[in-house]
């Protein structure tokens, strides 16, 4: 199949960038999405050209590297997949495609469809862990854990910080990533101790980082290649008010 | 190169206990003087960034990926095993060792594998207690599985994505001491050499991939969490950025390498569907489990895999051996299926598969358990290849996977450079010949977790604080190797992307250093290497500059080293003249068709010694002894 690429091309964080046509051609529909940008860069490479930069590694929809916008919807049209594990099947023959960087103000963008998304990092370390030390921890079948609660742990915990869910968003707002955090550890008794700490700062970290606020959209469900849910930023709400409500008496936050 | 493996005194069981007593302790007043360098943050570089962190060390970690959570440990899908024995099936930590001592048919160190299956334990108190969420029954205890060359059940899992959740878990702690401000986290930065000063590894230069700069970082030591080389093959399951320029550029400095031949093919991953074909996917063996293998009896039916019925249907995994079945070791389900495709009973359009059948488990166990069990491989199975497994058998081939060799270390993990060391995959320690299924997360956090941070200490109390300082001479000299090796590579300006040659390399070293090994490929293909990369530095083509972010010129330099690093692996592979676990002479099987290994002239490691590029390594031996797990022939009729 052959398709028409838009692509934004921009040199540098502070360059002003602009979009660029491209021809892929015989392209398989068994190629992923990426292989096929592998494919045109190779052809840009021969022509002298400089490749399409994109962020990418494990290819399986596991690493949360990759990520762009076709055609304005985050990783592309098909539900719950990255990128990478989107297939040219899912495109048709003598299609047009788009594709942007993550739009956001906190993602600044590095280079082409490359943006910078360590401001994840820094609201997973104001406190998205439960403290424990390496080698102080208890038998790990001393305290059972239901079934039921585990498994809400892991549905949560199944995020690959791939940022589609900000980009998805109008408000740019990374409230689905901050309060799948939150919620993987607030399903398990390991993470009571820090539960109401932890809500603040992240939540704090969160907003001095820019992105902006939740007004339940829902368009960062829609986007999650993982099928993380709204109702996290649900919780994450009844813990930062319970957090808010009780700090005055009980200072909890650092 | 001297050898000691400074294996500790007293019986195997008694051997990390003593040591841990016998061992120099750093007061802990004074850790906080030292720096310690990680670089690679994957579950061992994470685990051991966080947990020296936590000990008060000066910790910097570096990765190449804007987030230390991108390392490629977040894809493994299977398990961790540790020897919990919660199913009560006769398992412990001496069963575990013995495993794996026998998994990887007697060329591993029985001291660190031992020490190895003692930590298991630990690994799995420590990731509960993290909140990684591990699989459970309903009573609320944790669930186990198991896994290809273990008649016991005790891996621990956390659906089909243990890897993201364990990593997760370590990227958790890490980020807790950034905060504490014990550790600082460089990321997109890419290790591109190490600095040894006077013999002793006491720094590292890399390049900040996003503005250019080259950078010089000192450090009382230095430990290298970089993961494995399987990309030397091109198509493989690793990540696109996997690579082996850190132990490489490490072994160009003087660190011994050992057994690089020591590669392992995974037996269950999609096959590939043609040329673009950029990496191969693997689907967890855990699969085994539950599904079972097989290839039409006639290399002429052409039918589809459910149209064909059962007495045309050879399971030959559980003909060949019907007491460990599907379950064989990932060295032989890998080389059956190969032998099976080669005979002509390759299925698929490509006819470059064999079946892994569902349809007796569903039966068995409802569709519901199934899909609880496998649910997120069968979905990424037919996003790949539009084919539902519920419905069909899935296709299914071996690929390049986790490579058993890497860098030589002692006992305390320490390579053959003075205060530089080496953890997980990086390192050659613990997996022998092959490494058994669900063994490779314990590796890497036991390292992390568990004996890095202590080691080091060892070494580090015998060292001033702060002696390494990036105003010396070596750092310089180095900085400069690395500024002309990028601008060589630039101004090539030749006509082939790195990605092409890496390619032609892959196809090199997959037909003739993969799953079989004979002489003659490999006398061609160390013939054929030295021109490849000879042909790289006259036509590579790496657009840009060197300023700022350039994925081609990042690629370009792994492919350069692997081109350099792709002849030790066959001068290993074609000096050990014996088949053992994963590395297969055809000159050298039992009657069964089953490796024969030789244990009278290679029972020990062996480790090269860089003598310059294109020179023929020098080959030194490190004799290993079992006398706990006698050798015997691995059977797993």
């Amino acid at each position: 199949m052959d398709l028409k690429l838009k692509v934004w091309r921009q040199s540098g964080p502070d360059e002003a960038g602009g979009f660029v046509a491209y021809d892929a051609k015989e392209i398989s529909p068994d190629m992923s999405f990426l292989e096929m940008l592998d494919v045109v860069n190779e052809r840009i490479l021969e022509e002298g050209g400089d490749p399409i930069a994109f962020d990418h590694d494990c290819r399986e929809g596991i690493c949360g590297s990759c990520g762009m916008m076709i055609d304005g919807v985050p990783h592309g049209p098909k539900s719950m997949t990255t990128v990478c594990q989107l297939h040219m099947r899912s495109f048709r023959d003598g299609d047009q495609l788009t594709l942007e960087p993550w739009r956001a103000s906190s993602f600044p963008v590095l280079k082409d469809l490359y943006v910078d998304r360590t401001p994840f990092d820094r609201i997973i370390a104001a406190g998205g862990y439960i403290s424990v030390r390496t080698g102080s921890a208890d038998e790990a079948n001393a305290e059972p854990i239901r079934k039921k609660d585990a498994d809400a742990a892991f549905d949560a915990a199944a995020c690959i910080g791939c940022g589609a869910c900000v980009a998805a968003c109008p408000n740019a707002s990374a409230m689905l990533f901050t309060s799948a955090k939150v919620a993987h550890l607030a399903h398990l008794p390991q993470g009571q101790t820090e539960r109401y700490t932890r809500v603040l700062d992240m939540v704090e970290t969160h907003d001095t980082e820019g992105f902006g606020n939740c007004t339940n959209h829902g368009a960062c469900q829609n986007a999650c290649p993982k099928g993380i849910s709204v109702d996290y930023i649900a919780q994450l709400n009844r813990d930062l008010f319970r957090a808010t409500v009780t700090t005055a008496a009980d200072p909890v936050g650092s | 190169m001297e050898l000691n493996a400074r294996i500790p005194s007293g019986p195997v069981e008694k051997k990390w206990e003593n040591h841990r007593f016998e061992m120099k302790l750093v007061n802990p007043a004074n850790k906080r003087k030292y720096d310690v360098i990680v670089v690679g943050t994957g579950l061992a570089g994470a685990s051991a960034a966080a947990t020296m962190g936590e000990l008060g060390y000066n910790v910097h970690a570096f990765t190449h990926h804007e987030s230390p959570r991108r390392a490629h440990s977040i894809a493994a899908q299977g398990g961790i095993n540790a020897a919990k024995n919660y199913q009560n099936d006769g398992d412990s930590v001496y069963r575990l060792f013995y495993d794996t001592v026998k998994g990887g048919d007697f060329r591993s160190r029985e001291a660190n594998v031992y020490r190895l299956a003692e930590v298991s334990l630990n690994i799995i108190d420590q990731a509960v207690a993290q909140g990684v969420p591990f699989a459970r029954e309903y009573g609320g205890k944790l669930a186990n599985r198991s896994f290809g060359g273990a008649q016991v059940s005790r891996t621990f899992y956390a659906r089909g994505q243990t890897g993201q959740q364990l990593l997760l878990g370590a990227y958790q702690a890490l980020e807790r001491q950034v905060r504490a401000g014990t550790v600082t986290m460089h990321t997109s930065k890419e290790m591109l050499d190490v600095v040894v000063i006077d013999g002793v590894a006491k720094g590292i230069v890399t390049r900040d991939l996003v503005t250019g700069v080259i950078e010089r970082h000192a450090a009382d030591a230095v430990v290298l969490a970089t993961g494995g080389y399987s990309n030397v093959f091109f198509l493989s399951t690793n990540a696109q950025k996997c690579n082996v320029t850190a132990t490489w550029r490490a072994h160009r400095r003087g660190a011994g390498f050992a057994n690089p031949c020591f590669t392992q093919i995974h037996p269950t991953c999609i096959p590939p569907s043609g040329e673009y074909q950029s990496k191969l996917t693997l689907m967890s063996e855990s699969l085994r489990n539950d599904g079972r293998i097989w290839v039409p009896k006639d290399p002429e039916d052409k039918r589809k895999g459910n149209d064909i019925p059962e007495d045309a249907r050879d399971y030959y995994l559980e003909r060949l051996y019907p007491s460990f079945g599907n379950l064989t070791p990932r060295d032989i389900a890998s080389r059956r299926a190969k032998e099976m495709v080669d005979a002509g009973h390759g299925v698929g359009p490509m006819e470059n598969g064999v079946f892994l059948d569902f349809k007796h488990a569903i039966e068995r166990l409802g569709k519901d358990r199934v899909s609880e069990r496998y649910g997120n491989l069968f979905e990424m199975y037919e996003r790949i290849t539009g084919e539902d497994p519920y419905d069909r058998p899935m296709r299914i081939f071996p690929a390049p996977h986790y490579t058993m060799g890497g860098l030589w270390v002692d006992y305390d993990l320490m390579t053959t450079v003075p205060g530089l060391f080496a953890a997980g995959e990086a390192n050659f320690s613990d997996h022998g010949a092959n490494r058994l299924g669900a063994s490779a997360l314990m590796q890497g956090l036991a390292d992390g977790y568990f004996v890095v941070p202590l080691t080091i200490g060892n070494y580090l109390a015998t060292v001033t604080p702060g002696s390494a300082d990036t105003d010396h001479a070596a750092f310089a000299d180095v900085e400069k190797d690395v500024k002309q090796r990028q601008s060589r590579l630039l101004d090539v300006d030749g006509t082939r992307s790195a990605a092409s040659f890496h390619r032609e390399l892959g196809r090199i070293m997959w037909e003739n250093c993969g799953m079989v090994r004979t002489a003659e490929g490999l006398r061609s293909a160390l013939q054929r290497i030295p021109e490849l990369r000879e042909e790289f530095w006259r036509d590579v083509r790496v657009p840009g500059t060197g300023e700022g972010l350039n994925p081609s010129l990042e690629q370009a330099g792994r492919v350069a080293d692997f081109l350099e690093f792709a002849e030790v692996m066959c001068w290993d592979a074609l000096t050990r003249d014996e088949s053992c676990g994963a590395h297969y002479r055809p000159e050298h099987v039992t009657e069964e068709g089953e490796a024969r290994r030789d244990d009278e002239n290679f029972a020990h490691s062996a480790v090269w010694e860089f003598m310059g590029v294109g020179e023929e390594p020098r080959r030194h031996t490190e004799p290993l002894e079992f006398p706990n797990v006698p050798p015997s022939q691995r059977s797993y009729k």
